[in-house]
């Protein structure tokens, strides 16, 4: 299995964030997790990415335990995030925040600063200005294409539909499958239901701190998803 | 026509003040980190020299070369041994850290080579000048305004047009997202301590060669350090030269009205501009 996550608690100080949390991504797979606002899900980011360091053996890429390694080991094994907040670097250039996403790691992929630009062309158009002058969607696009300059295995996104409008989030949307095509494994976390479905090959809910609901997004019915987000009878 | 000399005798006096600063800009610049023991680094780095030319026979600038390499992995050590360990939310556990590592320092050298004062030998480039027709300057003191722009044109290559100025800048904005990006904050701090110690190496050179120096001056060549730096706007190393040449100006013109007056004047040039601007001639934007 590419990842997964085993029993994996994570705290902020004394607050309990996540209790067991259990998901498994496989090679090429679009698994999205989707759970109200406090349910965990950039807590789990932050823990697969070494943002918070766990037990070893609560992360394991290819069978290895990597919970305890810092965020740029994780990184040079290829997994990649798109953070929530986007998080561009405001002291770089667009084309500079491309470019330092591929930095530590190019491996083995379509992914480079061209097949980035063809992927969002108003990138290419906008590539000197400051990253932080760019419209949310523009960034979001940025905050992507930096993750993608590495070609990583598995790429995670983390909300990168909030606060955008409909047609913006539909572009976003659009480039997913031709990440997955370049052989990129993708984990959404979204707020959004509907996006989350669309996209994915597996959905967890997650409520909590705790995985609710695991299901093939054909499987599920509107009263399971229901009861999972909010953890009541429809 | 004296002011003009005067001018000129001030704008190069500010290249060795910007030399003494670079470092100090650019470790500050990338982790909002200040050195108390910069003055004292640099006097270490100019007894480091000074061996190279009384032990080994080199020439002052072989010695530099090789004083180089060696503060290079002292900046690093330093960095990735204690410096990092005391990064963080809070500003002053690093200022203790650093203003015992200057204590520390100055007894040592102390301890080492006495309370004497010592000077670099320069050979036939001490006291040599050059005529420039106006004026007549003299060769040290331009050779060192020349490193001075040298040596910030070359960070400024490195920092914006190199894939290790991009770490710098990245880490310097978000270190949390630039691990992500696979950058260990903790080597980036280390690599940009150690190349702040090589400038710090270049500013020990002239400065041994250009006067006398003991192991207790540190602090106030730290000084001039901390105003060059403050004036041109933290971070920015066009405005750390600028700052060093206001001070460096101020400071001749001070003398040449009563020679008692030198050092004063540096200071008081640089609370005027504090009072002018607050954040320095040319503030970073992001800040
Ligand atoms: N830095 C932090 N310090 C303390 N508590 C935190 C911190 N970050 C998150 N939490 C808490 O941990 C819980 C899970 O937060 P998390 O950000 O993982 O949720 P989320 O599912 O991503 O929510 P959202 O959809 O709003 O992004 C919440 O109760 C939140 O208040
Ligand atoms: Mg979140």
């Amino acid at each position: 299995m590419l990842l997964e996550t085993h029993n994996l608690t994570a705290s902020y100080g004394q607050f309990r964030a996540l209790f067991g949390v259990d998901i498994a991504v496989d090679t090429g797979e679009c698994v999205a997790i989707i759970g109200a606002n406090g349910a965990g899900k950039s807590t789990l980011m932050r823990s697969i990415t070494g943002i918070i360091r766990n037990e070893p053996a609560m992360v394991l890429h290819w069978g290895e335990p990597i919970g305890a390694r810092p965020s740029a080991e994780i990184m040079k094994r290829g997994i990649a995030m798109v953070p929530e907040g986007r998080r561009l670097f405001p002291s770089l250039s667009v084309e500079e925040n491309l470019l330092i996403g591929g930095q530590a790691r190019k491996g083995d992929g379509p992914w480079n600063l061209e097949a980035v630009y063809d992927l969002f062309p108003i990138l290419r158009e906008r590539r000197k200005n400051a990253g932080t002058a760019l419209s949310g969607g523009q960034q979001q696009m940025v905050a992507i294409g930096r993750a993608l300059m590495s070609n990583p295995e598995l790429l995670l996104c983390d909300e990168i539909s909030l606060g955008l409008a409909p047609v913006v989030i539909r572009d976003i949307y659009a480039a997913l499958p031709k990440v997955r095509a370049g052989g990129t494994a993708i984990v959404v976390v979204e707020q959004d239901i509907g996006k989350a479905l669309a996209v994915a090959d597996r959905v967890y809910c997650m409520m909590e701190g705790r995985v609710t609901l695991v299901a093939k997004p054909a499987d599920v019915t509107r009263q399971d998803i229901h009861a999972a987000y909010f953890g009541e009878a429809a | 026509m004296i002011w003009v000399d005067t001018l000129v005798q001030g704008i190069l006096l500010g290249g060795l003040y910007a030399l003494f600063a670079a470092g100090l800009s650019l470790v500050f610049g990338i982790m909002r980190l200040v050195n108390l023991a910069h003055g004292d680094l640099i006097v270490f780095a100019a007894y480091l020299v000074l061996m190279g030319v009384t032990l080994l026979g080199l020439s002052p600038w072989v010695a530099a070369l090789i004083a180089m390499p060696l503060m290079f992995a002292l900046g690093w050590l330093l960095q990735i041994g204690v410096l990092n360990r005391v990064l963080g939310k809070d500003i002053l556990p690093p200022l203790l850290v650093t203003f015992g590592l200057s204590v520390a320092l100055q007894n040592g050298l102390l301890e080492a080579f006495s309370a004497d004062s010592r000077r670099i030998p320069a050979g036939a480039l001490e006291g040599a000048s050059l005529d420039l027709g106006i004026v007549t300057v003299g060769v040290m003191p331009l050779l060192t305004f020349i490193s001075a722009i040298i040596v910030i044109v070359a960070l400024n290559a490195l920092f914006y047009h190199t894939a290790l100025g991009r770490a710098f800048r990245a880490t310097s904005d978000d270190a949390v997202t630039a691990g992500l990006m696979g950058i260990e904050p903790k080597r980036v701090f280390a690599m940009a301590t150690g190349i702040a110690m090589v400038v710090v190496t270049i500013a020990a050179l002239y400065l041994g060669m250009r006067a006398n120096f003991d192991p207790s001056i540190g602090p106030a060549r730290l000084i001039y350090a901390f105003e060059a730096v403050i004036i041109g706007g933290l971070g920015s190393l066009w405005g750390t030269l600028a700052g060093g040449v206001i001070i460096g100006v101020a400071q001749t013109f001070g003398a040449a009205v009563n020679p008692e007056w030198q050092i004063l004047a540096g200071h008081i040039a640089f609370l005027a501009v504090m009072l002018l601007k607050p954040r320095g001639l040319f503030p970073r934007a992001v800040d």
